[in-house]
């Protein structure tokens, strides 16, 4: 399970030293390897990866589709085993399993990406920001990070979503303000390194703007392995989202696979596969964005080795 | 020395960052203590007895002169602090997490060496293919699944609890009997942390065996069982080092979740116990120990390494 700070290899390295160091040669590096997309797909963990997440986000953008009964409707009597008629079984209340299993795709590929998402936003302004400026603003901008690094990422989800009430909007938010310190970390390195290459004083020396700079150079450059770090926020995301839910903190307003797990606990005396299907789905989908961003950050990360980012 | 200093605005940090949660979460505590429909002045006797009158940066002061004092707030349900609280139900949580992590430690370093010393081989596949399924199954899961299989269907392991209530064992046979019920929780936590120890043992391992002191001992003779023991995984200690001290937010998350599925007396039950009644002073509390754990474990990895590392020591 799944839930603190990814573990970068390098993280302490990364923390210590100062800016540029590795980064023009990486630099060079990525752009190099732009064009060997071939390796990316000639290796199995990147397409067992990517089958298993184009699976998962079919399943969620087809749900109606694929299971049209409502997951919270009644569809049989309680506690049917898996049959013809109800793959999965159904629940305590006579709802289908299969259907709650499909429809929570959805909830758990919304957060994973809206967590994701924000946090590739909050990082890349707070990192690309410290290393342009520079000096005390970076400073101060890194202590911030320095703190969200040591705030307990489930904890403090929890504990938000305890005191505000139960929301997928407030566990994102917090999921997002808590995960995008490696992030920031990767854009600030990235911006240093590119700040310092020739061409960019060239442009400086022409009169270009910073802001003009920072659009047209620094951003396009850095962007790629940042994107691909974020990407490893997802699997961590669901992964979290589905253990509140599992402890009945989840949106009851939606079905999501944490919300089935925390049902089937007072169950599992009675009925197995309340418990087992739910949590096949979490492994399934986790295991795919997982093997994704890894094979992605492979590529674009090549030094900073993120080794089992997703947590 | 200059990384203690550093450990003190980050605990800062934390505390406000807690205090502003509080603060800022809907509901009125006095409304909530005192009822809905009770007279404005005995609202206004309450405020003042309980300082929610005064500007709230002095609230925020006699918060952290508290906190200063180790008065991380009181459970009213309980009526007693939550430290106390807390700290009654730590020993049954580490009861597991201890041995969990001891063994995940010697099975995640071993297992890592092996499958970096045979990199590629079936061994080292298997073991890269274990630590991803490891990661992307939910522990809380796993404990239902292990309950299904090995309590239910088998019966070789008793269902929840830490002893068997029914029977009234004495000396040894009560040690057995919580020992019998340990296994499963443990079986659990241990297959969620050893990923993470695995695979950044396999990677430390790898890059030191690329050094050139490791060629050099080889070219002296050494044999490669000796290099690997010997040179490799000492010097790739410090990364393990730093992975378990910087995994043991997650490693806490884990324990309350497979305690909840267990029904394990320990900070699991209690944390979602003061889910269900409200009791946020509790949930706050254990956020903010939390916290100054971790901020506590980095300083001591960082001390760690000092030792580990003379160059990390002198400062170069």
């Amino acid at each position: 399970m799944a839930l603190e700070r990814p573990v970068a290899l390098t993280e302490h390295a990364a923390s210590g030293r100062g800016p540029a160091g590795s980064g023009a040669s990486e630099h060079h590096r990525a752009r190099w390897e732009r064009g060997s997309w071939r390796r990316l797909a000639s290796s199995p963990v990147a397409v067992v990866g990517l089958v298993l997440t184009v699976l998962f986000v079919l399943v969620a953008a087809l749900a109606s589709y694929i299971a049209p009964t409502d997951p919270f409707s009644f569809a049989g009597t309680p506690f049917e085993r898996p049959s013809p008629k109800h793959w999965l079984g159904t629940d305590d209340l006579g709802r289908d399993v299969f259907a709650g299993v499909v429809h929570g795709a959805r909830t758990s590929l919304f957060v994973g990406v809206a967590v994701a998402g924000a946090s590739l936003v909050i990082g890349t302004v707070v990192g690309g920001v410290a290393g342009f400026a520079g000096g005390k603003v970076d400073d101060l901008l890194m202590r911030f990070t320095e703190l969200s690094q040591v705030l307990p990422r489930f904890f403090l989800a929890l504990t938000v979503v305890a005191l505000f009430g139960p929301g997928l909007r407030n566990m994102v938010l917090v999921l997002a303000l808590t995960s995008w310190e490696l992030t920031a970390r990767v854009a600030r390195s990235g911006v240093l390194a590119v700040k310092e290459l020739e061409y960019v004083t060239a442009a400086e020396a022409l009169g270009s703007s910073p802001w003009r700079n920072l659009r047209t150079h620094v951003l396009p450059n850095t962007i790629a392995p940042v994107v691909a770090l974020a990407s490893l926020q997802v699997g961590g995301a669901i992964l979290i989202e589905a253990s509140l839910s599992f402890l009945g903190l989840g949106d009851p307003n939606v079905i999501s696979w944490g919300y089935m797990l925390n049902n089937a606990q007072s169950f599992v005396r009675r009925a197995w596969w309340m418990s087992v299907f739910p949590g096949l789905a979490i492994a399934v989908a986790v295991l795919g964005v997982n093997l994704l961003g890894d094979a992605l950050n492979d590529f674009w990360n090549p030094r900073s080795r993120t080794s089992g980012a997703a947590r | 020395m200059r990384r203690l200093i550093q450990a003190v605005p980050l605990v800062f940090g934390a505390s406000v960052v807690t205090w502003i949660l509080i603060h800022a979460a809907p509901g009125d505590p006095i409304v909530a203590l005192a009822g809905e429909d009770g007279d404005a002045g005995y609202y206004a006797m309450m405020r003042e007895r309980f300082g929610l009158d005064r500007p709230l940066h002095e609230q925020l002061f006699v918060y952290l002169g508290r906190l200063l004092q180790g008065d991380l707030g009181f459970s009213y349900r309980q009526n007693r602090s939550a430290v106390g609280v807390i700290l009654d139900q730590l020993p049954a949580t580490l009861l597991l997490m201890v041995p969990a992590l001891a063994i995940a430690t010697v099975i995640g370093i071993s297992v890592g060496t092996l499958a970096a010393a045979r990199k590629n081989s079936a061994l080292d596949n298997t073991a890269r293919t274990a630590t991803l399924l490891g990661h992307a199954v939910p522990v809380f899961w796993l404990s239902q699944v292990l309950l299904l299989l090995f309590a239910l269907r088998f019966d070789w392991f008793p269902v929840q609890g830490r002893n068997d209530a029914r029977a009234d064992y004495e000396g040894l046979r009560a040690v057995l009997d919580v020992a019998h019920h340990m296994v499963l929780p443990i079986v659990a936590l241990v297959t969620v942390y050893v990923p993470p120890i695995m695979r950044v043992t396999r990677a430390a391992v790898i890059e030191n065996l690329d050094e050139m002191y490791i060629r050099a001992a080889r070219a002296r003779g050494q044999s490669r069982r000796r290099v690997l023991i010997r040179h490799a995984l000492p010097n790739a200690m410090l990364p393990i080092v730093t992975v378990i001290g910087s995994q043991i937010g997650f490693m806490f998350a884990g324990s309350v979740l497979v305690e909840t599925v267990f029904a394990w007396p320990g900070l699991g039950r209690l944390l979602l116990s003061a889910i269900l009644a409200r009791d946020f002073a509790i949930i706050t509390a254990m956020l903010l120990m939390l916290s100054v754990t971790i901020i506590l474990m980095n300083l001591i990895t960082d001390l760690v390494y000092s030792l580990l590392d003379p160059r990390v020591r002198h400062g170069t």
